[in-house]
């Protein structure tokens, strides 16, 4: 046995390159965490946070209708999220005094109607499991036909992530002075919105409707908090979630063997706290730059990239 | 309906309206929805841990969301205030969820405690409710005036010495106070939508900050007491009820506004002043 095997043995718990799950849940964690750095910076820059958030929680409402009528969760995501995300820039998420307003109202009708579905998919369906997996995820229960799908959704959001870049970001800056170049500022947002749902519904699958918002809004204000560039931190974003999905699958495979229950800690877990540790250990000093951090600290940034 | 068991949904459900319509009037004003939903949300890992080790549910409610609105307040004061709440949030539910994981027989609770289960309520818990409640809308009275200013015109309460910080760092704590009585009712998910939808229809009728509170109050109790009617005749979710009825006062109130045509923003914001003290502006 290499020394390299005899130092990573203790690590990986028995069969874990050779688990079925754990392939499916590498593909589908890694795909979903490029996606969700790429639009969650996006989303921390235009402090958008609480519409990803409801976007995640909406998710629950998809989940457990498409749990109902028998269909998988993923399809479920992204209709009611894709529809949430028309609803909240009806009512006028644009305008940014009204916007968590306009964002919990429709949030407050979606959990609403989610607690609805999850009685009737208890009482009436068959999984009495599904209230806690659609909440808190389970990649390892993924099936590999899921994937296609993933990858084709992550496609989508990143190349309108790549289309918007140069348009999104002066309107995201500066939405007076994209305004006056003729940018169509409010289309733009949507198009930004519409993507935002998509990202959030791919986060769902991955670690839960609930917990999604981790995975989007953690890695995008860590590496903001590193840099101030956003392709940089885009970078340093699908970096941290990367690191994050995988060393938490690692963890919750390992976990089989650890106390209380030894049937494994949920690996939505240590994803949401890696990604949280992550965000705290962003905060050190000397780790970032003050000075040009300053601007983008405050409430709006002024500083627009040439 | 109006028997036995339903005596202390009726009760506590009324208990938790009037606090809520308080509470989520200044919610509203100081646009602290996103907080609104995270504390609740982040009290959830308690009531989570606490009946892991056999704690009392409601002591695991207030302790976390204490905790989660310190976190808030103060990782919010360096950081982006909007990212740090989400992060805070999901960091608890996630923790929420591992205690879940770890208690076997803990499955059919995390239901009622997301969703609420205002129809399973016992006598004893009507008692701390109350007290709780009073409590809250204690320290709501005496902040009253420093919380107003505070809320609507931030700038003009720092030139006078209340500190936006600690006034936000106090509002928090109302919040969590609020969180760990009503959570029980509610359930984490749809305590928001009381405190959010009702305090938002009642600022659509009116300017004036003591009629909008009283209003909001009202809507709220017409609110929850349709809910609890409704969820009892039909067996289905009281959180149903709650959340759809929640957003469809709003929608009606932003109706009666439209339709109305006021001017908007500037004489609401008079008035406040006004209220809270402050003249000539």
């Amino acid at each position: 046995m290499s020394v390299a095997a005899g130092f990573l043995e203790p690590l990986f718990a028995e069969g874990f390159f050779e688990n079925e799950a754990v392939h499916v849940a590498l593909a589908v964690g890694t795909a979903v965490a490029i996606v969700a750095a790429v639009v969650g910076v996006f989303t921390v820059m235009r402090g958008q946070s609480f519409a990803g958030e409801s976007l995640g929680d909406i998710g629950t409402t998809g989940g457990s209708a498409a749990s109902l009528v028998g269909v998988g969760p993923l399809a479920g995501f992204v209709v009611v999220d894709v529809l949430a995300a028309a609803a909240m820039e009806l009512i006028g998420v644009q305008r940014v005094r009204g916007r968590d307003l306009a964002t919990g109202i429709v949030l407050g009708a979606a959990i609403g109607l989610s607690a609805l579905f999850l009685y009737l998919d208890t009482t009436h369906g068959s999984g009495n499991g599904s209230t806690v997996t659609i909440l808190f995820g389970s990649i390892f229960a993924i099936s590999s036909s899921t994937i296609p799908a993933v990858v084709a959704l992550a496609l989508v959001s990143v190349a309108l992530i790549a289309a918007l870049y140069r348009p999104l970001l002066l309107s995201t800056v500066s939405p007076e002075i994209a305004a006056a170049r003729g940018i169509p500022v409010r289309l733009v947002g949507a198009v930004y919105l519409l993507t935002l749902a998509l990202a959030t519904a791919l986060a769902a699958i991955t670690i839960g409707t609930i917990l999604s918002t981790a995975l989007l809004i953690g890695p995008a204000a860590a590496a903001l908090r590193l840099t101030t560039r956003p392709l940089r931190a885009m970078l340093a974003a699908t970096g941290f979630g990367i690191a994050a999905v995988w060393i938490g699958i690692v963890l919750a495979y390992d976990s089989y063997y650890w106390p209380p229950h030894e049937h494994g800690w949920p690996v939505s877990f240590f994803v949401v706290a890696l990604v949280f540790v992550t965000y705290l250990l962003s905060g050190l000093p000397g780790l970032r730059d003050r000075r040009r951090l300053r601007v983008l600290d405050r409430a709006e940034p002024v500083a627009v990239e040439p | 309906m109006f028997t036995g068991f339903m005596v202390n949904a009726w009760e506590v459900a009324t208990i938790v309206a009037v606090v809520a319509g308080v509470v989520g009037f200044f919610t509203v004003l100081r646009g602290s929805a996103f907080a609104a939903h995270a504390i609740p949300n982040g009290s959830f890992a308690g009531a989570a841990g606490a009946s892991l080790v056999g704690l009392s549910t409601l002591f695991g409610l207030g302790v976390f969301a204490f905790l989660s609105a310190l976190g808030i307040g103060l990782l919010g004061r360096r950081g982006r205030h909007d990212a740090v709440t989400a992060l805070m949030l999901a960091t608890m539910l996630a923790l929420g969820s591992l205690f879940v994981s770890f208690s076997s027989e803990y499955a059919p609770e995390l239901y009622s405690l997301l969703f609420g289960e205002v129809l399973g309520i016992s006598t004893n818990a009507v008692l701390p409710t109350l007290v709780l409640g009073a409590l809250c809308l204690l320290a709501v009275a005496v902040l009253y005036r420093p919380l107003m200013l505070s809320s609507a015109l931030p700038e003009v309460g720092e030139a006078r010495g209340v500190s936006a910080f600690a006034m936000e760092l106090c509002f928090l704590g109302v919040l969590a106070l609020a969180t760990a009585m009503t959570v029980p009712v509610v359930g984490t998910l749809l305590i928001f939508s009381l405190m959010i939808g009702a305090p938002a229809a009642a600022r659509s009728f009116t300017d004036r900050p003591w009629v909008a509170m009283a209003l909001s109050v009202a809507i709220a109790l017409l609110v929850v007491w349709f809910a609890i009617a409704a969820s009892y005749e039909t067996e289905w979710p009281v959180g149903f009820f709650v959340g759809t009825a929640g957003a469809a006062v709003f929608v009606v109130g932003r109706i009666w506004a439209y339709a109305r045509q006021r001017g908007g923003f500037g004489r609401g914001r008079a008035r406040l002043a006004v209220e809270a003290g402050v003249e000539g502006l």
